[in-house]
């Protein structure tokens, strides 16, 4: 059994169900990406796993124990998320905003550790931001304030790390920036997990892909083994073909040109 | 910011936070050492001080202990609890809109007061219960209306139905002092404007029981409450348990202006201002517990000393009224050239 899996979850809002008898495996270690179209229960199975979302049936286990039996500041360090859209407070500093993801580790009496200092101070360093400490969250650019919440996930010193569309609103640069980091956050020896949109990045960057569709998952595995022009078509409707990417060697998605398809029908007409 | 460690313990505070707290508190307990000091028989404030702790002479002592001091002491404390709970509405609903004076919660407690003076006819003691049932029911009531389930109570809508039951209850007040007899009429509208005339210490004790309880009990959830402002996903995958956090403060916050409103009458704008005031004194983000309280006393006193000192009696929340109309105006026009909320 890995570090975190889920067995047969029935997930729902309110009356809507998302997804039944869903069960997951995170393999440890892991960079994993859970990619599907909209509404497919990606992030809601994401938020099941952070315990954000209680599960109407099943478990989640984090180290063998159901997370819903953790007490909160416990799970929060051992198991950190990035939200979709976090809130920043207006006027607070990357150092102060990063800070705060030390508060699973303090308490009334123990307000700001040795410990806490060096986790935020690592944290801001290895995002590459420790030279934006005094500067105002609202004044960075989109992919400076990603970086900034990515290093209150870090301060957090977490084993697992989830990550909820971490690339959205992002520009090009920022998003390879973005996950560049995650990446070398993985290699150094956390599991992470992240929604993302961009099957191409998911295909670039995960070392286990867990594709979904209707709240069921229909392939998971290295992009590798599992990405194929049919899978992609079962799980998003799109004709495309798979190639090798020319600067990574992981498959590569590129969508059917439906214009030429149309104008090679009327060819043979 | 400042770090204090001592083994395992370790305790942080800010220079500039500790500074304006020490300057808010001597400013409102110098006013109010001279709005005991003020009075047909003035008294120097070294007089007052000493009376204060029982080394004066005894027709001082009497005036002093007996007579103002009780006056003094409400609207330090409701000043207190009306900045902290203005702050914690604040953050809760995380709209500067949503102090309890702008949505319901002091214009309920005033109905349950003018019901009291002028259909049940009950005595101070009675006031007192009626106006904390009322802002209880009020807020209760907007809480039930808000509330939707599964995202609980989110701030604007808290905010909107919240004006909207002060502009019911405004009605309905208005309408109870039109029907009331001119002498009671009187005593009602001068209720309504909160004022600290004429409080004794049966108005000061039960606020200053109430704050013993509450402050202390808000102050503690100052640090998971300002962690609810990174939104409640990120709050919560912190370890902060954010439902809980909510529903207690918004239990003291309501019981905090429910007990100065019942002694001081819903005196306006102290709670609206005195968080933002706060705030950009200690230049700290995010709700700002203490700071703000203290500034809710450094305002209320000083109101009070200026209406006792203007050539025509006065209630003080008039003057608060004035002051924070003026205030809200300019905060409304910054926010909305910045475009948010």
């Amino acid at each position: 059994m890995t570090q975190l899996h889920a067995d047969d979850l029935t997930l729902a809002y309110e009356r809507r169900v998302v997804a039944e008898d869903l069960s997951v495996e995170i393999p440890d270690e892991s960079f994993t990406v859970i990619v599907g179209p909209n509404a497919c229960g990606k992030s809601t199975l994401l938020r099941a796993l952070a315990r954000l979302l209680r599960p109407r049936d099943g478990t989640v286990y984090l180290d063998g124990a159901p997370i819903s039996a953790l007490p909160p500041k416990r799970l929060a360090r051992r198991l950190g998320l990035l939200p979709q859209s976090p809130l920043t407070p207006e006027g607070i500093t990357v150092a102060d905003l990063v800070a705060r993801g030390r508060y699973p580790h303090q308490g009334l009496l123990r307000q700001w550790s040795r410990e806490d200092e060096t986790a935020v101070a690592d944290a801001l360093a290895a995002v590459g931001v420790a030279d934006l400490a005094d500067r105002v969250v609202d004044e960075l650019s989109g992919g400076q304030r990603q970086r900034v919440w990515l290093a209150l996930v870090l301060a957090q010193e977490t084993g697992v790390m989830l990550l909820d569309e971490p690339t959205t609103y992002l520009d090009i640069a920022h998003q390879i920036e973005v996950l560049d980091l995650c990446a070398r956050l993985h290699e150094e020896g956390r599991t992470l997990v992240a929604v993302l949109h961009d099957l191409n990045h998911a295909c670039r960057y995960a070392t286990h892909l867990i594709a979904m569709r209707g709240g069921e998952v229909l392939a998971a595995g290295p992009p590798a083994e599992i990405v194929t022009a049919d899978l992609v078509e079962r799980v998003f409707g799109l004709p495309c073909r798979v190639v090798p990417c020319p600067e990574t060697a992981t498959p590569m998605v590129v969508p059917a040109d439906r214009r030429r398809a149309r104008a090679l029908t009327a060819d043979t007409l | 910011m400042r770090v204090m460690r001592a083994g395992a313990v370790s305790l942080r505070w800010e220079p500039r936070t500790a500074a304006v707290c020490g300057t808010l508190a001597l400013v409102a307990a110098g006013a109010a050492v001279l709005v005991v000091g003020s009075g047909e028989f003035p008294i120097s404030p070294p007089d007052v001080v000493r009376a204060v702790v029982g080394q004066g002479d005894r027709a001082t002592e009497f005036i002093v202990t007996t007579l103002r001091l009780p006056r003094a002491l409400t609207g330090l404390l409701a000043g207190l609890a009306l900045g902290l709970s203005g702050a914690i509405f604040q953050s809760v609903s995380r709209n500067p809109l949503g102090s309890p004076d702008l949505i319901g919660f002091t214009t309920g407690s005033a109905t349950g007061a003018l019901l009291q003076i002028l259909v049940f006819g009950g005595g101070a003691v009675a006031i007192t219960v009626s106006s904390v049932a009322g802002a209880v029911l009020t807020a209760l009531a907007v809480y039930a209306v808000a509330y939707r389930r599964g995202s609980g109570v989110q701030g604007v809508r808290l905010v909107l139905i919240g004006v909207a039951a002060a502009a019911m209850l405004e009605a309905l007040n208005s309408y109870l002092i039109t029907r009331a007899e001119l002498r009671e009429a009187y005593e009602a509208a001068f209720w309504l404007t909160g004022s600290l005339n004429g409080r004794d210490w049966s108005q000061a004790v039960p606020l200053a029981i109430a704050l013993a309880v509450l402050v202390p009990a808000a102050l503690a959830l100052a640090r998971p409450l300002g962690m609810g402002e990174l939104g409640d996903d990120a709050a919560r995958a912190l370890g902060v348990p954010v439902q809980r956090t909510r529903a207690l403060l918004t239990v003291a916050g309501v019981g905090l202006v429910a007990a100065a409103t019942a002694a001081a009458g819903p005196v306006p704008f102290v709670a609206l201002a005195a968080p933002q005031l706060a705030r950009r004194l200690t230049r700290r983000p995010g709700a700002q517990l203490l700071p703000a309280a203290l500034t809710g006393a450094a305002l209320l006193v000083p109101a009070d000393l200026i209406s006792l000192h203007l050539p025509v009696a006065m209630p003080v929340g008039v003057v608060t009224g004035v002051l924070g109309g003026v205030y809200l105006a300019w905060l409304l026009s910054t926010t909305g050239r910045k475009g948010t909320a």
